[in-house]
């Protein structure tokens, strides 16, 4: 399976607004952390290690 | 009171004038000490030299994987293990005062030997001086290598001991002399890897009476009596506990050594009302490192002289355990002049992928252990906090991945399979054990494989007419002369289909299998196994 980087969310401002609202009141550690279990819920949604290595990729990519 | 007092061992004195052995192997530790009883068992006159006189003192190996236990159950010291060994195969994970996660080491039945035990390194050391001893290997305590120089078919050693010194050359020699290994320094060969940036600190305590600790590996990260940091317990015989306390890399290793640092730390762990000895107290740093080869001609290195690891996984003592099994009666059968001498090169390619998986187990458990960053720490934070109620986070909890015996699928001694095989263990692993029934005893099959090539047939009488190969038959009905695998895992571990047949290298590892019996192939099989196929 490939990483499929087409626009897939169905409300884009939605999702983002709702990660904006579960950041507030974090300060920097707390929300490294919140993101951190963010990202492990999400990659063992994905599964496949081929998948998380290309987006792990893309990701380096763009920081 | 120490629970443990070492034995001294005669110093022998020197020889009037040069000697000359076959083999030397250096350093009589747990793995130098395994080497010599294996080669003396397969007929090799081994000659050992330590600088020292007893077994090793403090807290070293404790923890005897199933493998480790099989290969002793072969050299005739397995029971003995088990015995005095703390059984167990659970380990649980706790992040801050909470489980985390637990896991089962051995969740299926049918083995002789458990999981893992739990013994003082100096107690197997003692037991296998014995039993080299028996074996006529020839001990010789306080005799240090002060010089070294490798040839091309033999090495000389200058050896000094306290009744005078003497040069002996060794046609072999094995260097077992430890993480440290002077031979490999004088040598100038480069060990190379990494050093963890972090402090250890070993508390072997002893608590007498009633304890509240189970029989089980327990880990705690950042627990609320040593917060911060990470801490291991195992429980060892003697009623000794031995507890590893994360200090992290600023501490100050002096200090923490002392009483008054260290007691207070277990108390805090234990509880005001426990009473305890302090036994035994070291700090430590890790490092995960190896030589590039470990055979240099005429020297081979096995055990911490070849590679060194984190203890997270106990990979250390049972990985050098492993190179003792892999070398032993690949150098017998080249001595006997069976084999040619580049089977000695099949132990680099054996040892050297089961060396690296080590450090990689070892490595990957070190940095959950000691994250290296801010955002390693919030990721390894992030697991433990998910751990604890969902199941999926659990497989990413890293408090070390405990010793597996190494399958040498990629060994240049494997053969493709014989025919169509579909299941069971694959050529280059370790012999799978199973319960079995002989002459209407309970029995167990590994118990019958020997030191020698072995051919394991499964439901048919056929013995190939193969000079020196030994053939076990295995049989679904009660045969007289046969194993009787009578719960049918034996097959089923084996994947084997009647009249199947599977060979058993010397160490015990499965070099290849034949869905039908064909002599041709058994003997192609045995060539290559042996180094002898071009």
């Amino acid at each position: 399976m490939n990483l499929d980087t087409s626009p897939r969310l169905q409300d884009p401002d939605g999702f983002l607004a709702l990660i904006m609202e579960a950041h507030r009141g974090l300060d920097a550690e707390a929300a490294r952390r919140f993101d951190a279990r963010l990202a492990l819920i999400l990659a063992n949604q994905i599964g496949d290690m081929a998948v998380l290595r290309q987006a792990i990729a893309l990701a380096r990519g763009t920081g | 009171m120490p629970t443990h007092a070492n034995p001294r061992y005669a110093a022998p004195p020197p020889p009037a004038g040069p000697e000359s052995r076959g083999v030397v192997v250096v350093g009589a530790g747990l793995v130098g000490l395994t080497l010599a009883l294996d080669l003396a068992r397969h007929g090799v006159a081994v000659t050992v030299l330590d600088d020292d006189d007893t077994v090793s003192t403090g807290s070293r190996a404790i923890c005897f994987a199933k493998r480790t236990l099989e290969i002793y159950g072969r050299l005739g010291l397995g029971e003995r293990l088990r015995a005095k060994g703390v059984t167990w195969k659970t380990g649980r994970v706790f992040h801050r005062d909470q489980e985390a996660y637990a896991f089962d080491l051995l969740p299926e039945q049918g083995h002789e030997y458990p999981a893992f035990v739990n013994l003082q390194q100096y107690y197997v050391e003692e037991w296998l001086v014995e039993a080299c001893v028996a074996a006529g290997v020839d001990l010789r305590w306080k005799h240090r290598v002060a010089a070294i120089e490798p040839g091309a078919a033999s090495v000389a050693l200058s050896v000094e001991t306290p009744g005078g010194d003497y040069t002996l050359t060794a046609e072999w020699l094995l260097a077992c002399d430890g993480a440290r290994s002077p031979l490999r320094e004088a040598m100038g060969l480069p060990f190379t890897g990494q050093v963890f940036r972090d402090r250890f600190l070993i508390a072997d305590v002893v608590i007498r009476g009633d304890v509240a600790f189970p029989t089980e590996r327990w880990f705690w990260f950042d627990p609320p009596f040593h917060p911060g940091q990470s801490v291991l317990l195992h429980k060892q015989p003697d009623d000794v506990w031995r507890i590893d306390f994360q200090l992290g890399w600023d501490a100050d290793p002096e200090a923490e050594k002392q009483p008054d640092r260290v007691i207070p730390r277990v108390r805090a762990m234990l509880g005001p009302d426990v009473p305890f000895e302090l036994e035994w107290v070291s700090v430590y740093t890790f490092r995960c490192r190896r030589l590039e080869q470990f055979r240099h001609g005429r020297v081979i290195f096995a055990g911490d002289s070849a590679h060194q690891v984190s203890p997270f996984g106990a990979r250390g003592g049972n990985g050098g355990v492993q190179d003792a099994d892999n070398l032993a009666w690949k150098l017998a059968a080249v001595l006997r002049g069976e084999a040619p001498e580049r089977l000695l090169d099949s132990y680099d390619a054996e040892r050297i992928p089961a060396t690296d998986e080590n450090i990689l187990n070892s490595t990957r458990s070190t940095d959950f252990i000691t994250p290296k960053s801010e955002a390693a720490r919030a990721w390894r934070d992030a697991v433990l906090e998910l751990a604890r109620d969902h199941a999926f986070a659990r497989p990413l909890v890293n408090s070390g991945r405990l010793s597996r015996p190494a399958t040498l699928a990629e060994s240049p001694l494997n053969s493709v399979d014989s025919g169509h095989w579909p299941a069971g263990a694959v050529p280059g692993t370790p012999a799978p054990d199973a319960p079995v029934m002989r002459d209407g005893q309970p029995d167990w099959l590994l118990r019958h494989l020997g030191q020698d090539f072995c051919l394991l047939v499964f439901d048919a009488v056929w013995s190939p007419t193969l000079p020196g190969l030994r053939c076990l038959f295995v049989t679904a009905e009660e045969t007289p002369g046969a194993l009787w695998d009578h719960s049918g895992l034996a097959a089923a571990r084996y994947g084997a289909p009647p009249g199947g047949a599977v060979l058993i290298r010397p160490d015990q590892h499965i070099a290849a299998r034949f869905a039908a019996l064909d002599e041709a192939a058994v003997s192609a099989a045995i060539d290559r196994a042996m180094g002898r196929s071009p």
